[in-house]
């Protein structure tokens, strides 16, 4: 009979064998996935706790940092992490707002995939190369040619210009925040050219109808449509400066103080615990760093997390996997 | 000025600066790969494929950073691939509208843009401190930490192109899910899943953060996986904020290598990708 295989019982009990073996190695791997979220979360806690205990809250809120005298903070780093990653984010928005709407709604068919995919590539380039390019390249343009003009023209007047005094280093606070921009131009662009896609085309096409000009349809269309996309799109970028490493590390400067001013040499979270910590001795020096990681995690943790929600309210299938 | 005219206007100034942003964007991919390629190609020799990184003011080449880096990212990518992409199968097939899966989706995406550093950070805790030296399997497995999400977002995304008509027809057949999954759904979503495959070894390949605490570095050729082991990321980095010229050159050519593979194997997995989509799908 050719059904034999089907009603064989050894051939039935094989299959319903097999059946759980891949059933459960599929779930064993997706658990894997919210074990090594927990298990990060865990260890780092675990690696901080002598620093938290030794210090406790006033790690967070002391500039200090000298690992001759065992004493740390955490405020120098935490203040650089938002500072440049706001300024990359000031800087980073327009552009890529510019990009997306290039992208979808003025570039011609047989533009849209080479310049798309060009954008993509700068998203695929390492980030160390952004570093080294950023301190061999961007850093002495930057020293020579704009630090100079904004100390001349915007460092006299009165609030902003405290933020552009002093000699310009090349390597500082501002440079780390302009190289991040660039990192995360693409991201950002990304995310809002495949969110401005999913505007239905009737809703434009009726902005057009009234006689709307492209910008107007764009703003007043496209933009309040799309908007939890484009926050969403922006805090996606947002959490890539925050954590971001490599870059930041070779521009920054690496000094664990304060300045006022955003051309002085500064440091961030990453760019302390990538300096540092293959060669930090002592417990406490090491758990220090191990403590500004988790402080890094919860950070951006929370704005990737908020990211997600926002843009899970959008199909996940438009957005790419990047 | 009329309203119309400033409307008009209006709408020029605005296109125009979409554009202008547009040619900011490939203006800095143009320039990066202008200064990798200007400062890298001097250094491209035979020497640089065939010789170790040498001390200070002599000269070398890159083999045992280069072995190094390739040995890791495939140790990495054989532990993250198949385990990204049997959750990506479990999300897509088994799990597919369970609260769990979406629970599971969620924290996959969150740890897609986790900053590498913190899986650096991980993997230290979890294999350094316990093994007691820094090590090139430490390495490897950070560098699958990172390509698990990526793997499993792809996976996901690419069984969910397949038609469901195919997986009823197999069904219909009395085929068991494990059965429909392996012999209909995977070979159907083949491309995808390559595709995927190769945007995570673009993405571990370089990772420098998670390496520099888990790997190391290694000055002199080195196959053991308990031990530290030099890899193009560190060298570079290391390199690079040396004060020697020989290095520094290094470091560029590094730079260069590492980029045009990263490039190379991007474009591919798009073509790819374009070949599925002119193909089978629905």
């Amino acid at each position: 009979m050719s059904t034999v295989a089907a009603i064989d019982p050894r051939h039935a009990a094989g299959q319903r064998l097999r059946e759980r073996a891949f059933r459960t190695a599929t779930f064993v791997a997706a658990v894997t996935v919210l074990l090594l979220l927990g298990g990060v979360a865990v260890s780092l806690l675990i690696g901080a706790w002598p620093a938290f205990t030794h210090f406790g809250l006033a790690f967070l809120t002391r500039e200090i940092w000298n690992p001759v005298t065992d004493q740390y903070g955490a405020l120098a780093p935490i203040y650089g992490t938002l500072v440049t990653s706001l300024l990359a984010l000031l800087l980073a928005v327009p552009v890529s707002f510019g990009i997306a709407i290039f992208l979808t709604e003025l570039a011609p068919v047989w533009l849209k995939r080479p310049v798309g995919v060009a954008i993509e590539l700068l998203a695929a380039v390492p980030s160390i190369i952004y570093g080294i390019w950023g301190l061999f390249v961007l850093a002495p343009v930057l020293q020579r040619h704009v630090q100079p003009w904004l100390i001349d023209y915007i460092g006299p007047l009165p609030f902003v210009g405290r933020l552009f005094q002093g000699p310009p280093f090349g390597i500082g606070v501002l440079t780390a925040g302009f190289v991040l921009a660039i990192m995360v131009i693409p991201f950002i662009a990304a995310v809002m050219r495949d969110v401005f896609e999913t505007v239905p085309d009737v809703l434009k096409e009726s902005g057009y109808g009234l006689g709307a000009t492209t910008w107007e349809v764009i703003w007043q269309v496209v933009v309040p449509y799309a908007r939890s996309g484009i926050i969403g799109g922006i805090m996606l970028g947002l959490g890539r400066a925050l954590g971001e490493t490599m870059a930041v590390t070779f521009v920054i400067g690496n000094a664990h103080r304060i300045g006022s001013s955003l051309l002085a040499p500064g440091t961030t979270i990453s760019a302390s615990i990538a300096n540092e910590f293959a060669e930090a001795v002592g417990d406490l020096y090491t758990s220090s760093l191990i403590a500004l990681g988790a402080l890094l995690f919860l950070i951006t943790f929370s704005v990737i997390a908020a990211a997600r929600l926002m843009l899970l309210r959008l199909s996940r299938k438009t957005l790419s996997p990047v | 000025m009329s309203r119309r005219a400033v409307r008009k206007l209006t709408n020029f100034a605005a296109l125009a600066l979409s554009g202008v942003a547009t040619a900011i964007g490939l203006f800095f991919l143009g320039a990066i790969l202008w200064t990798l390629v200007s400062n890298g190609l001097a250094g491209m020799s035979l020497k640089l494929f065939s010789a170790m990184t040498p001390p200070p003011g002599a000269s070398g080449g890159l083999l045992n950073a280069i072995y190094g880096s390739v040995a890791m990212t495939v140790i990495g990518i054989l532990i993250g691939g198949p385990v990204g992409m049997l959750a990506g199968t479990f999300l897509a097939e088994y799990g597919r509208a369970t609260r769990l899966s979406t629970v599971i989706r969620f924290v996959n995406d969150v740890l897609l843009s986790a900053p590498s550093i913190i899986i650096g950070l991980f993997v230290y805790q979890l294999l350094v401190v316990r093994m007691g030296h820094f090590s090139a399997i430490a390495g490897a497995v950070a560098l699958a930490i990172i390509a698990i999400p990526v793997t499993v977002r792809t996976t996901e995304d690419m069984l969910n192109l397949v038609p469901q008509g195919m997986k009823d027809a197999s069904t219909a057949m009395g085929a068991y899910p494990w059965r429909t999954i392996t012999s209909v759904i995977y070979p159907a979503a083949r491309s995808g899943m390559v595709t995927g495959l190769l945007l995570a070894i673009a993405r571990i390949s370089g990772e420098t953060a998670p390496l520099l605490f888990t790997a190391l570095n290694n000055q002199f050729w080195s196959s053991d996986l308990a031990a530290p082991m030099a890899n193009l990321p560190v060298v570079i980095f290391q390199f690079a904020l040396s004060p020697y010229p020989n290095w520094q050159q290094l470091a560029w050519s590094g730079a260069l290598l590492i980029t045009l593979s990263i490039l190379v194997l991007s474009i591919s997995a798009r073509f790819v990708v374009s070949s599925l989509n002119s193909g089978g799908r629905p």
